[in-house]
């Protein structure tokens, strides 16, 4: 046996931070639940939460907010990993959104995020009376996330507020709550983008081939690249799907993600590109640009 | 190394990967005064490193429209003051954590307010920092505020310091003005304790000496901003300190397999070492170092893992595994330095949640030792502890808890406070050591016992503790159940509010702080006379939900019973036996209950009685029912 110690690398000490936030999570609440919203992020989440229970299984379920117009690859890919990796899963989707068909495309990207989205994460959360809820956001996405804590607390509304938070001291969280509340957990705050895939690729962490270039039928809709994934995307006129090859940054809705021109087709050519490129990464969201400062007001609203 | 443009994919990218992952990481915080420009600098260092996106660019460049610009036309401030109250307001109010990172290091910076309200949060982004930027305006030179800053570093065991003398063009690039500063600055810092220091000239709206020699400066021969950050070593060797591992998570998925989850908070551990739970003081040896990569032949510090002993301890969440002959203090009185970060004042008598490490305990604040004054370090008498105020204090938990001085081990020497009704977190603190005198004050046991003079008597001791306005009907129905309990034999003791002010308690006054030990007496002379075997009638206003719930835990295995009269105010001010709600009206009266301090409605009252719908014969049948029915 060495007798010198290994010292730990930037991953490494990430890495345990995150299996530390989850071991909290398990030890100190009733009932969690991990959000899978199926992105790189929740890969190297899931990836984390099974490192951090390891001989056991993921002590709660994981909960998919569908909003009907994900990629059909994410959904492939959601319920292969589920049975791969043997966790209980749980799909929601807004039964009134769905039975008044809100779309992005008629009801537009800011209600029909509210109703699918934001109001679908109420409807689960409330109905599974979970008291701690972890996410995969990270600080470096965006202002008011560089602000939040790792364990982020909500009244029994799901409301943040943002000028009251618990200082939150060395890893010490203060995981308690009254009845009713909740908290959101971020066990990747301290993760920038880079970290996570030089994370995937290190740990050969699987994820959605979406991320990888490849000739895809796209339309573009005032700068932005929209794949058409199904026949329910609405054509303008004279508007023509066109084979690109493109991959994509962020995964969501697909009538809401744009999609890039890249030829990065390995895990090494996503890495080396972003690397080299100059825009951030939510740019490709379409939700943020409504207004300064609105993913602060959605998070005031319930928004993880 | 090679830049990115020249690597071909896949060739080289395991060395470029191996040479991301093998970086050191710095965590560091800036601090200083409003105005010094911190914000300003942290955009600075992500701009000058080539950090800032384009469409992040774009975006700056057209917010910082009628802003204080530098020469690129950017207000770098805006990258980093991110809720829309700051960007309003101007200044930054809470703690924004920031990630960059350089061919040689990682850095995750945390920028924290310099407004003296929002000292919290500075002690907040100083608990998890290896080093920190203390910004000067060098035009205005040491202010109360870097002698604050510089002592919550202290305290938080922040060790090394780098003086950011911030604007320097403003001063005409004067070295005589950076001298001076860093002249007065070592003086003060003297016994702050740092291992290292360095003062740096710098701009940080023109970019002098953030990432080159400035030529603005040739009297400086110092190394840059980003250079020193860099290249600083930081790095508190913890693997060879002794072994400490805070249990987490039982792990346990089926009966074959019981390991315990945690992360090794110091020290190095092999398998066969020999391990101690520092509650019971059982040993075992290690058998197995388990993670989902394989076992591991050694862990250390830092890690997280699952330990498997080589035989069946009593293990739990909470306990501190510790090797022998280093075992970490096991006590349940400490004492320490506390930063009060609340509205509500932290008052001796208090009890509150404490967390350190995964052990969480009820506690109490026992002594107030001294207050520290931030701005000259000077030491006073205190009653209380304010949001941001440092002091001495001492706590005692309710059961003995394992732990460090954290000048040994930051992880097993920090805690929190937690109020026991909001949850909120109250404030935190560091433990300057044990208290030894938990072990030598030990409860004397007789033989005859609270059961055997309960016996004699016939009767269940217990406390009935009255709770309501002045006038709303305490005294009167606790009179009337002592003479109902007296006609049948038994044998009971009213403690009144009014009464024991006479006696006991006569050096106390009506601060909030003199109720909190009002209370505290007398809960522990009715626990006292509950041993004796009494019943205990306990008529005090109480009007704090903290000190019911402290009289309850006082009371200990007796039987607590919260009788709470409720009588609305006016029914109370319209029948005023004493006249005081007329004195305290006309203000001849303060801290008077119901008028200007206020009444906490009990939520976890056993019973409550209605003193304006029923009378006192009726409330008493009423409790006589509930405690004897």
């Amino acid at each position: 046996m060495s007798k010198a110690a290994p010292a730990l690398t930037h991953l490494s000490r990430l890495e345990a931070e995150s299996i530390e936030i989850f071991r909290e999570v398990a030890a100190s609440f009733e009932r969690p639940v991990m959000m899978y919203s199926i992105g790189k992020d929740s890969s190297v989440l899931l990836h984390l939460a099974r490192k951090a229970f390891y001989p056991s299984r993921i002590p709660f379920p994981l909960l998919h907010i569908d909003t009907t117009w994900k990629f059909a690859e994410m959904i492939g890919f959601r319920d292969r990993m589920a049975e791969e990796y043997g966790f209980e899963l749980r799909v929601h989707t807004n039964p009134e959104g769905l039975a008044a068909n809100i779309n992005p495309f008629e009801h537009g990207s800011a209600r029909y995020t509210d109703v699918m989205k934001t109001q679908a994460l109420r409807q689960a959360l409330n109905a599974g009376q979970y008291d701690a809820a972890i996410g995969g956001a990270r600080r470096d996405e965006e202002k008011s996330r560089a602000k939040e804590r790792v364990f982020s607390h909500r009244n029994a509304n799901h409301a943040w507020d943002p000028k009251n938070q618990r200082p939150e001291l060395w890893r010490t969280f203060n995981t308690r709550i009254n009845p009713g509340e909740s908290m959101r957990v971020f066990p990747l705050s301290n993760w920038t983008e880079l970290d996570i895939w030089t994370y995937i690729y290190s740990e050969q962490i699987p994820i959605v081939p979406l991320y990888f270039a490849k000739p895809r039928p796209v339309v573009e809709r005032s700068g932005t690249l929209i794949m058409v994934d199904d026949d329910r995307l609405p054509l303008e006129a004279g508007e023509a799907p066109r084979e690109e090859i493109v991959r994509f940054r962020t995964l969501g809705c697909y009538p809401l993600t744009g999609a890039i021109r890249s030829n990065a087709g390995t895990l090494p050519e996503i890495i080396m590109e972003m690397q080299a490129s100059r825009t951030s990464e939510r740019e490709g969201r379409l939700i943020d640009s409504d207004q300064a400062g609105s993913m602060e007001k959605k998070k005031q609203e319930g928004y993880f | 190394m090679s830049s990115l443009a020249e690597l071909t994919p896949d060739t080289e990218i395991d060395l470029w990967l191996g040479q991301q992952t093998d970086k050191s990481l710095l965590r560091f915080l800036t601090c200083g005064s409003v105005d010094d420009g911190k914000s300003t600098l942290i955009g600075r260092l992500l701009y000058d490193s080539q950090l800032i996106l384009d469409d992040q660019l774009a975006s700056l460049k057209k917010d910082s429209h009628n802003r204080h610009v530098g020469d690129e036309g950017i207000d770098f401030s805006l990258l980093v003051d991110g809720l829309v109250a700051e960007r309003e307001q101007g200044i930054t109010i809470d703690v924004a954590y920031r990630f960059f990172s350089t061919d040689k290091r990682k850095f995750i910076v945390a920028d924290t307010p310099g407004h003296e309200q929002y000292t919290r949060n500075m002690a907040t982004g100083a608990s998890n920092a290896d080093l920190a930027l203390l910004l000067i305006d060098a035009r205005k030179g040491i202010l109360t505020q870097t002698r604050r800053h510089s002592f919550i570093l202290s305290l938080l065991g922040v060790k090394h310091v780098v003086l950011v003398v911030n604007k320097i063009d403003l001063v005409d690039y004067s070295a005589e003005i950076f001298e001076k500063i860093e002249a007065e600055y070592r003086a003060f810092a003297d016994g702050l304790g740092f291992e290292s220091f360095a003062a740096i000239p710098v701009s940080a709206l023109r970019g002098d000496n953030i990432v080159a020699p400035s030529e603005r400066t040739p009297w400086y021969g110092g190394q840059p901003l980003l250079p020193y950050l860099e290249t600083i070593s930081v790095e508190r060797d913890t693997s060879e300190a002794a072994f400490r591992f805070p249990v987490q998570w039982v792990n346990r998925p089926n009966l074959d397999f019981r390991g315990f989850s945690g992360t090794i908070a110091s020290g190095t551990v092999r398998p066969g070492d020999e391990v101690l739970v520092a509650a019971s003081r059982k040993p075992a040896k290690l058998k197995r170092i388990v993670t989902m990569d394989g076992d591991l032949d050694v862990a250390v510090a830092g890690q997280a893992v699952t330990l498997v002993l080589d035989r069946e301890v009593d293990i739990s969440r909470g306990d501190v595994l510790s090797q022998p002959g280093q075992t970490p203090e096991f006590s349940n009185q400490f004492q320490a330095e506390l930063v009060w970060m609340a509205d509500e004042p932290a008052y001796p008598g208090r009890s509150y949640l404490l967390k350190i490490g995964s052990q969480m305990v009820p506690a109490t604040l026992t002594d107030l030792k001294h207050r520290t004054n931030v701005n000259t370090l000077e030491k006073s008498a205190a009653k209380s502890l304010e949001l941001n105020e440092v002091g001495t204090v001492t706590l005692a938990t309710d059961k003995p808890i394992a732990f460090d001085p954290y000048s040994q081990n930051g992880l097993t020497g920090g805690f929190i406070l937690i109020d026991r009704i909001s949850n909120i977190t109250l404030g935190a603190g560091t433990v300057s050591f044990g208290l030894r005198r938990a072990h030598n004050l030990t409860y004397q046991s007789f033989d005859v016992n609270r059961d055997v003079r309960a016996q004699m008597k016939g009767q269940t001791p217990r406390i009935v503790w009255f709770t309501g306005l002045s006038g709303s009907g305490k005294s009167t129905v606790a009179n009337l159940l002592e003479k109902r309990l007296t006609a049948e034999g038994k044998h009971a003791y009213i403690l009144d509010g009014d009464n024991v002010r006479h006696g006991l308690n006569k050096d106390l006054g009506f601060t909030d702080a003199a109720r909190v030990e009002n209370i505290r007496r007398v809960a522990e002379v009715a626990k006292l006379m509950a041993d004796a075997g009494l019943i205990v009638l306990v008529s005090f206003i109480s009007p704090f939900m903290n000190e019911r719930r402290l009289a309850r835990e006082i009371a200990g295995d007796v039987e607590f019973i919260e009788a709470y009269v409720d009588t609305p105010l006016e029914v109370c001010e319209a029948r005023d036996p004493k006249g005081l709600y007329a004195r305290a009206r006309k203000g001849e009266i303060k801290n008077f209950t119901g008028i200007d301090s206020p009444f906490e409605v009990p939520q976890r009252a056993d019973i409550i009685l209605h003193g304006a719908d029923k009378s006192p014969e009726e409330m008493t049948v009423q409790l006589y029912e509930k405690l004897f029915g």
